[in-house]
């Protein structure tokens, strides 16, 4: 498949490197507020990251939402070894935010950095969401899928037109809603067990369906599984539906060919880190049930 | 000091070159640096036809170091002339084209049809990756399989040096660097990737979909710097070293156990202007050591 017929959105600036400051570590969902003495901050917890933009960062009008980072706290030497990638959560009045949660060493190790501490940045990478001002716009974020979504509703020209559904297991107030633009209208559902999800999967057809039926635009972001399943519906009810995908990377620069994956005309893998990580649903094959 | 090396013909204007498969085809890294300050670039390995590479995952993080089984996923020979050499700056910057094939007669129509590129200063003929099932590390395995190959691509490269890029994964490394010596190789590159596995416990798995894969980065430069010792005690052409080089003190470890330049690998993953700025710190760590010139310093350690 030819590269430039994957494009999401076209990328709204050159990348570039550079060692950026930590000025903020919050937990989101605690009760202080900061970042325990320890800095170690428990399995699942959820993180505002805060990094003040150094000389040629890209400011505000330099990024696409749905763009990703990548992350790689200098203390880390060469462990662990990789940087990690993380959608851009904010990017503007010269800082760059980042929304994460714990789920591995890189991760855990990120929630100890403090105030101060170097860490390489590069970015904004990948292709984000379109954006069609006019166009009534469904937001469905699972779990820390919501990221790229703050970023977008806040950059969207009309927010009005945007509306989010959001699938969640912690608790809601782990997930910083309140930085989305107060005239998107949020819609949240918990999962604790089986009978939740199936329900939610049930809330999702109906969306989908609603969309479609009126050529809306549908966006998602969250877990693989979760990506499945809106793919699924999205090719069954023909929505117009974008994909964002968080594969394993390495680089991040569509170099180590770690993060592909597969297209839906046999051509090669497609490199998730440059020719996404945002996709038409129609266009990647996600192993799914269609 | 002039930081320049020549190696068989190959002149490189310092001796930090980036390694095949962790540069992409070059153009990749362009916003990160300027592609013309690196000594050369080896791009991505080509092989005749596009090739799809492995199924996911392929590529899991180990302590200090990475496992790879990507299986030279590439656009193929063609593509690489057509769509990526003419973005490169190859007129100021040695561009090294990294070849693949699974048997001799094709690594030879490759050789010749890369060689044949105004862009393409030098070939690297890859045998030794240990992520595909028809001949990659085999080749690099079996000496006589080596010199053969060598010589194939040698007798089609033209005037061009031909690098042999050698395994780590064999009992002697020396033998399989004499049968390329004796198969004409003008250039020798090691280490390529060490062959390992990595594990979960809580899938019961294997990390990588391909069971097996190559190991690189930091871990590995103790074995590079090993082999590249032996080597240059054996055999008397010039080496390209690598294997977990991220500094330039790495360099120029690698350059006293005989080296003459080096590739930098999987640290260009850790940030991608690694090896720009590997390039830019070495005449000052040269200036605090006192060295004045490569002759000098080149394989003071090899006894």
């Amino acid at each position: 498949m030819p590269e430039d017929t994957l494009l999401a959105a076209p990328a709204a600036s050159s990348p570039v490197c550079r060692e950026l400051t930590v000025s903020e570590l919050r937990r989101t969902g605690s009760e202080s507020g900061l970042a325990s003495p320890s800095g170690a901050g428990p399995d699942h917890s959820h993180w505002l990251l805060d990094l003040e933009l150094s000389e040629g960062f890209p400011g505000e009008d330099g990024w696409t939402p749905g763009q990703f980072v990548m992350l790689r706290p200098v203390s880390w030497a060469f462990e662990p070894l990789w940087a990690r990638p993380f959608s851009i959560c904010m990017l503007e009045r010269g800082v760059l935010r980042i929304f994460f949660q714990v789920v591995g060493r890189g991760t855990r190790a990120m929630s100890a950095l403090r105030r101060g501490d170097r860490v390489v940045v590069w970015g904004p990478l990948g292709r984000g969401f379109v954006v069609e001002p006019e166009t009534s716009t469904l937001l469905l974020a699972g779990g820390i899928g919501l990221a790229p979504f703050i970023g977008y509703a806040r950059r969207h020209p009309r927010p009005d037109k945007a509306r989010l559904f959001f699938g969640h297991r912690p608790e809601i107030a782990e997930y910083p809603l309140d930085l989305l633009p107060e005239a998107v209208v949020v819609e949240a559902s918990r999962q604790t067990c089986a009978e939740e999800l199936a329900c939610f999967v049930g809330d999702l057809e109906r969306r989908i369906a609603e969309y479609a039926a009126r050529q809306g635009l549908i966006l998602a972001c969250g877990p693989h599984p979760f990506l499945q399943a809106v793919q699924s519906l999205a090719l069954k009810h023909r929505a117009r539906t974008q994909l964002s995908l968080e594969n394993r990377m390495a680089c991040g620069v569509g170099a180590c060919l770690g993060c592909v994956t597969e297209t839906t005309n046999q051509g090669l893998p497609v490199k998730v880190c440059t020719q996404g990580p945002v996709f038409w649903a129609q266009d990647v094959n996600l192993g799914g049930a269609a | 000091m002039n930081l320049a090396v020549e190696l068989a013909g190959l002149w490189l204007k310092n001796p930090v070159l980036t390694a095949s498969g962790t540069f992409g085809y070059g153009v990749e890294f362009a916003p990160y640096g300027d592609l013309t300050e690196l000594g050369g670039i080896v791009v991505k390995g080509l092989s005749w036809e596009p090739r799809a590479g492995n199924p996911m995952p392929r590529i899991a993080e180990t302590p200090c170091g990475m496992l790879n089984a990507i299986g030279l996923q590439n656009i193929g020979a063609r593509r690489f002339v057509e769509e990526k050499l003419p973005l490169l700056p190859w007129a100021e910057v040695p561009v090294i084209a990294n070849l693949y094939a699974c048997d001799v007669e094709d690594f030879a129509r490759l050789a010749e049809y890369l060689a044949g590129q105004e862009g393409v200063a030098a070939l690297e003929v890859n045998i030794s990756c240990p992520n595909v099932q028809a001949g990659g590390v085999l080749f690099g395995q079996d000496p006589a399989q080596a010199a053969r190959v060598t010589r194939a691509v040698k007798d089609r490269a033209g005037t061009k040096p031909v690098i042999v890029k050698l395994s780590p994964n064999v009992t002697d490394i020396t033998a399989v660097a004499k049968a390329a010596a004796d198969g004409g190789a003008d250039i020798l590159a090691l280490i390529n990737t060490l062959s390992g596995m990595a594990v979960d416990v809580r899938t019961r798995k294997p990390r990588l979909a391909n069971v097996i894969g190559g190991l690189s980065g930091p871990a590995i430069k103790p074995v590079g710097l090993r082999c590249v010792l032996q080597v240059s005690r054996a055999v008397d052409l010039p080496i390209i070293g690598l294997g977990g080089i991220a500094s330039a003190e790495d360099v120029l470890e690698y350059i006293l156990v005989g080296a003459w330049a080096v590739q930098v690998g999987t640290a260009n993953f850790l940030r991608p202007d690694t090896a720009f700025r590997i390039t830019a710190d070495l005449p000052q760590l040269l200036d605090e050591l006192g060295v004045s010139s490569w002759e000098e310093f080149r394989g003071a350690l090899r006894g």
